[in-house]
């Protein structure tokens, strides 16, 4: 290792910024790169050291210190963001349904520092379904008609009109709509049944209006001089295509949903910063690499893989290894018939059958060549 | 003597063939009997002496040998008719419905099994197993056909009935498929078929998933124990290869007698039943077999299975000796590298040691001095490997003249032998450190106080644990490796996670703070306490008596040279700071290794504090350097404070008669302020926030109200207390508690809450029936106006219980679940190793990082995350410029 001393840019960046505030000679500078080299080299990890041993340590030794409370999020007091143990959980077993999706919406300049605008995009993002902007939904039994009371304020808000409305409601085709007056509207079914006339109603108070789907509510808020939406629920491939979105920046903590939208590495990068959230909300100091290499692991396959049985640990190559985790007897019995060979290389497998394991001071041996040991015989005698 | 260790290099797994099983086997067993009635093991009974012996004494009829080295043989039992294994139930179902019943050959073309061998072939070449994926696709696609392509008969639907009855479902309705039959089909089919559904035929025949001969496990494997009565006991396995066996009997006895079909097939049924439970007791389905007295039967299964079964419990951990545990106690006296061990433990613990030339005479006084006389000896090893127990030597004398070199001498733990110290959970690697012992009377094991927040240890009854090495290489390794010196920055975050704390910052800050000044006759008591053997300083003050200042004190014990800045825990976080000028004296600043300003607290020296004065000095002079530091400084401080005195009483928690008028104002106040609150509400006038119901604004209104009031009264009981009362000075240099604690004591307890929201359960609107229903107010709600000082009134003692006990809940809970977080993540990532090339990869060898966190810097050694501390840097190669000039 000791050829590799060229300098990560977080190191040639601090000595830059360092630099601009401080004079030095050019023999100075010299002698400051050999000092940081230096330092740098001695900075570096063993080989052989059990990285992935520390980095679960250094995650879950915390985790006793972290509170089992769903709190609000810092700033955005109204939505409630998972926090804590929970989350850091769920990010480790990349739950496919988190409890609580959220996405980060940011705007193009156009949109970000324009108050209608933004709420506009807003408006372009939240999920509107009648129910929402209706005041109350009767069903007439003696006409065979149901009405819409539609709530004029809550309509302006989401920018909806009567008549856009209306035109929902004929796309349908389950029944034909009209206006009745300026704020109601009347549906009669195109079957005569009461049957048919509940579930049109219950059809019609679920029926999205306007916006993404599964995108329950947004908030704006103003984040030193832009605006951003924050939303409860998400849906990232359709949000990115809104029209004053900024796609380069905006995001959803939805693990799966980034590994399916963006990429494998934009899901590793989620997972980091992520888990990195939690862990400074709750105080806790933990390296960055640390939560990297979990990111990494999860990912290498180019899938997301669970910390756990149903992932990492249960696709592991030794038979020993799995049976020793969880679900003992099903992987012994599988082994068998697949006629399944362990070769004994990982942690476990070594512990179970009492053999040195392959790390730190165990994964290097002393050789001796033969013909070395015999020419010193001979010169022995 | 020392044989070349045998290394096991792979373990293939597979099953056993019948002929396999009579072949390894060493009786046939046939009767259901242990032991006669002189209590010898009947002959092919299930205690049959030639399965192994497990009496001591006795010799093992197979293999001769006595109890520790047989290790058992393996006995049989011809099933008078087959039966399923019910562990494999399923894979036999999938096979069945795949293949044809006639003809035994999977369902597909002669195409597509060609193709799906190649296929097979190529990635059975590549990887070396069968391809999992291809697998699935060959099963669907054979279950699929509905006609045999080789002999076209229609295939019917196999059902299985759980846990080991099959079906064929005919038009006409399901006809049972008998174990025989099935073994018939599955004999019949071709190797090449089996590799293609994932059955690996080098190993593995089909039809040996259906038993004919159960192999009988040796009786080293289900011992039975002799009750002090005398009664024996038999294991659970043995009671159930009793009944197997009767069965069996019963089965084939019936058979021989031609007995109608009926009778036969419940007999096989049964049979069915024994086996299965054998193998395991927790099928669904069925009723598990049970023991005499109603307990469950524990059977093969469930032995390996779980926590406490043969993986977890038996395998992946081991048990050791060497190792010793007690209740541990605190002693400052100690350092931070050294462990008490008490001399009861000290006599019992041993050291092999070669016996030399050198060390010869050393050695016979310690044999001289026996087993019970502290640094002694337990045991010699002669060159021949004959043990002497000294406890049964009656002529020392004699013993230890005959001592020669090339013996072994186990001695006692004596004072500077390296041993590993641990505390339960073991959640990180600083768990288990390596000590220096220092043997010491009374029984308890003593830890120096720096070392607590690694292990997580107090003194309310914790016990430890101590392990000592017994070779040399795991002796050196503890040495090098595990030393607690070695392990003061922790790899978490790359700060240091020993330090001082508790009253070592209080007395830190008696120490430095602006108007602690000592005389000399107190200095010098300080520095022999610290050890410091140096001339005193010249002294601040000389007139009219001569006084040193704290801050020079503890200048004397930083490394000169060393230069450091930071803010202390006192900062207030001023919008201009002044430095140097603080009122706090909160900016500290160290120049060339003296304490210009600032007072030290728990930001300087504490324990987990990365970026502190003790960082510094690690990072900079060494783990050896940061020990004597640290041991010297807590010994200065700690004279320091015992001489000084350090109390919290009754009275500090008082507040003058002001101070608590004015706090009892702002929370009529605020009391008031609610009310107004649930008024304007109930009028529906509160403005709503975004996104909330006017019940959750109010409850937010109300909640924000309150905690505002309290932090008042805390402020206004702050100002109350000054920096002379210890409360406050624990406080404020975060030795123990905080402000709020301190506003609890004095001011007012505040609100209390379940669930992050004002206690509300209990009756219907009301949490008790003192309050009128649905009355919001703070006081009906769960707020406490009392301080712990004043006392709570009951009812506010019912609502802070209600709060306690969701704290320790909450603790209860949460310590599991982030154990089985913890296990999992330690599981998953144990194998990943850095590799010498500098990648990161997995226990197969996939690269899981090109280099190590993105810079291949190891958190351990780095400066807080960072690799390097360009600071110091800059510093070091600029100050050579200051010298020239």
């Amino acid at each position: 290792m000791e050829e590799n001393n060229e300098l990560p840019f977080a190191v040639i960046n601090e000595l830059k910024e360092k630099l601009e505030e401080t004079e030095v000679t050019e023999d100075e500078l010299d002698l400051i790169i050999e000092e940081a080299r230096k330092a740098y080299s001695k900075a570096l990890v063993e080989p052989g050291e059990a990285v992935g041993t520390i980095a679960a340590q250094s995650i879950g030794e915390p985790g006793t210190q972290m509170t089992l409370r769903t709190f609000h999020y810092a700033g955005v007091a109204e939505l409630n963001v998972t926090l804590g143990l929970p989350r850091l959980i769920e990010i480790v077993d990349a739950r496919k349904n988190p409890s609580t999706p959220m996405m980060t919406a940011f705007l193009d300049v156009a949109h970000k520092t324009d108050g209608t605008k933004a709420r506009d995009v807003a408006r372009r993002i939240e999920e509107t379904k009648i129910e929402k902007v209706t005041y109350d939904i009767e069903i007439n039994l003696s006409n065979m008609q149901i009405e819409l009371k539609l709530e004029p304020d809550l309509m302006e808000d989401k920018g909806l009109t009567p008549e856009f409305v209306v035109e929902k409601i004929n796309k349908l085709k389950k029944g034909d709509a009209e206006l009745l007056n300026e704020y109601t509207i009347i549906v009669r079914p195109k079957i005569d049944s009461f049957t048919e006339l509940q579930k049109l109603a219950e059809k019609l108070r679920t029926l999205p209006l306007k916006g993404l789907k599964d995108v329950k509510r947004t908030v704006i808020r103003k984040e030193e001089d832009e605006f951003v939406i924050y939303s409860e629920g998400t849906n990232l491939l359709n949000v990115l295509r809104v029209s004053g979105v900024d796609p380069l920046r905006t995001i959803s903590n939805h693990i799966h949903e980034i590994a399916d939208c963006l990429g494998i590495e934009a899901a590793r990068n989620i997972i980091i910063t992520e888990a990195i959230n939690v862990l400074e909300e709750q105080g806790l100091d933990v390296d960055l690499r640390h939560v990297m290499l979990v990111a990494d692991l999860m990912t290498v396959t180019g899938e997301v893989r669970q910390i756990g049985r149903h992932g990492i640990s249960g696709e592991k190559a030794s038979v020993l290894a799995r049976a020793a985790f969880e679900v003992t007897v099903k992987h012994l019995l599988e082994a068998s018939t697949r006629g399944e060979i362990d070769h004994l290389k990982g942690i476990t497998e070594n512990v179970i059958i009492g053999q040195t394991i392959l790390l730190g001071t165990g994964a290097i041996d002393l050789m001796m060549s033969r013909e070395r040991k015999a020419k010193k015989k001979e010169g022995k005698k | 003597m020392s044989t070349l260790p045998k290394v096991i290099d792979q373990i293939q797994f597979g099953l056993l063939s019948p002929d396999d099983i009579r072949k390894m086997s060493v009786t046939r067993i046939i009767t259901a009997d242990t032991y006669d009635e002189d209590g010898l093991p009947i002959d092919s009974g299930l205690m049959d002496g030639r399965l192994g012996t497990i009496e001591p004494g006795q010799t093992c009829k197979s293999c001769g040998n006595r109890v520790g080295e047989c290790l058992g043989h393996f006995g049989h039992i011809e099933l008078a008719r087959p039966v399923i294994h019910v562990g494999f139930a399923k894979i036999i179902q999938k096979v069945l419905r795949a293949i044809c019943r006639d003809c035994a050959r999977l369902t597909l073309s002669e195409d597509e099994r060609l193709d799906f061998d190649k296929k097979m072939d190529k990635y059975e070449e590549e990887w070396g197993e069968l391809d999992p994926e291809l697998v699935k696709e060959v099963l669907k696609k054979a279950t699929k056909t509905s006609t045999c392509p080789d002999c076209g008969k229609d295939k019917l639907k196999i059902r299985l009935e759980k846990p080991t009855t099959y079906y064929e479902e005919h038009e006409s309705g399901a006809a049972r498929i008998t174990p025989s039959d099935i073994r018939a089909v599955l004999e019949k089919m071709p190797d090449g078929d089996c590799r293609l559904i994932g059955i690996n035929p080098k190993v593995v025949r089909p039809e040996w998933m259906v038993i004919v001969v159960l192999p009988v496990p040796p009786v080293a494997v289900r011992p039975s124990i002799t009750l002090e009565s005398g009664v024996r006991s038999e294991d659970d396995l043995t009671h159930k290869l009793v009944d197997i066996i009767r069965i069996n009997q019963r089965l084939s006895e019936n058979i021989d007698a031609g007995a109608p079909q009926l009778i036969v097939d419940d007999l096989w049924e049964l049979l069915q039943y024994h086996v299965t439970t054998f193998f395991d007791n927790e099928v669904s389905g069925i009723p598990p077999a049970r023991h005499r007295s109603g307990r469950a039967l524990r059977t093969l299964s469930q032995r390996l299975k779980g926590k406490e079964g043969r993986f977890r419990s038996n395998l992946s951990g081991k048990r050791v000796d060497f190792s010793a545990r007690t209740v541990i106690s605190p002693d400052p006296n100690l350092g931070i590298n050294e462990v008490g061990v008490p001399s009861e433990v000290a006599q019992i613990l041993t050291i092999p040691e070669r016996v030399t030339e050198w060390n010869i005479e050393e050695m016979r006084e310690l044999v001289m001095r026996g087993h019970d006389d502290h640094p002694g000896a337990n045991y010699i090893i002669r060159s021949d490997g004959r043990r002497v127990d000294l406890r049964f030597v009656k002529d020392k004398a004699t013993v230890s003249e005959a001592l020669r070199p090339g013996y072994v001498v186990e001695r006692h733990l004596k004072d500077g032998d390296i041993v590993l110290f641990n505390r339960q959970p073991s959640l990180h690697r600083m768990s288990i450190m390596a000590h220096e012992v220092k043997v010491m009377p009374f029984r308890t094991f003593r830890l120096n106080l720096c070392v607590c927040p690694p292990y997580n240890a107090d003194f309310d009854g914790d016990e430890m644990n101590l392990h000592v090495p017994q070779s040399e290489e795991a002796r050196a390794e503890a040495r090098i490796l595990m030393r607690v010196e070695e392990n003061i920055l922790s790899p978490r975050y790359g700060g240091p996670i020993i330090g001082a704390l508790q009253d070592y910052i209080s007395a830190g800050f008696l120490l430095t703070r602006k108007n602690a000044f000592f005389t000399k006759k107190y200095v010098c008591q300080l520095f022999f306490a610290a050890g410091f053997q140096d001339d005193l300083p010249p002294p601040t003050i000389q007139k009219p008596v001569r006084m040193w200042s704290g801050k020079q004190l503890l200048s004397t014990l930083i490394p000169s040279l060393l230069n450091l800045t930071l803010t202390s825990k006192a900062c207030i976080k001023c919008n201009v700071c002044e430095k140097e000028d603080c009122p706090n004296d909160a900016y500290v600043i160290v120049r060339n290794g003296n304490l210009m300003s600032g007072v030290i607290d728990k930001k300087t020296l504490g324990a987990g504090q990365a970026n502190s004065l003790l960082h510094r000095i690690v990072k900079d002079y060494g783990n050896q350097r940061a020990r004597e530091f640290l041991d010297s400084i807590t010994r200065l401080l700690l004279e320091l404070i015992t001489s000084k005195g350090f109390t919290l009483g009754l009275d500090d928690v008082d507040l003058s008669v002001d101070s608590k008028n004015m706090i009892s104002g702002v929370l009529s106040k605020a009391e008031e302020q609610v009310d107004e609150l649930i008024r304007v509400c109930k009028d529906g006038e509160l403005e709503r926030f975004p996104g909330r119901t006017i019940e959750e604004t109010l409850e937010m209104r109300i909640m924000q109200e309150l905690a505002e009031a309290r932090d008042d009264a805390g402020t206004i009981a702050g100002r109350n207390l000054g920096l002379h009362n210890h409360a406050v000075i624990m406080a404020t240099t975060g030795a123990r508690g905080s402000n709020l604690n301190l506003a609890q004591m004095t001011a007012c307890v505040g609100q209390q809450s379940v669930r992050g929201q004002r206690i509300h359960r209990g009756y219907r609107g009301r949490v008790l029936p003192h309050f009128k229903e649905g009355d919001l107010s703070a006081i009906a709600r769960g707020f406490v106006k009392a301080s712990y000082r004043s006392g709570l009134s009951p009812i506010e003692f019912f609502f802070h219980a209600m709060g306690g006990r969701e704290g320790l809940v909450d603790t209860a809970v949460r310590t599991s679940t982030s154990g089985y977080m913890q296990r999992r993540l330690v599981n998953a990532l144990q194998d990943i190793k850095n590799e010498n090339d500098g990648t990161v990869r997995n226990a197969i060898g996939q690269i899981i990082q090109f280099v190590y966190g993105e810079d291949g810097v190891d958190p351990a050694k780095s400066d807080h995350g960072k690799a390097m501390n360009m600071d110091v840097i800059f510093e070091k190669i600029l100050s050579q410029r200051r010298v020239e000039e």
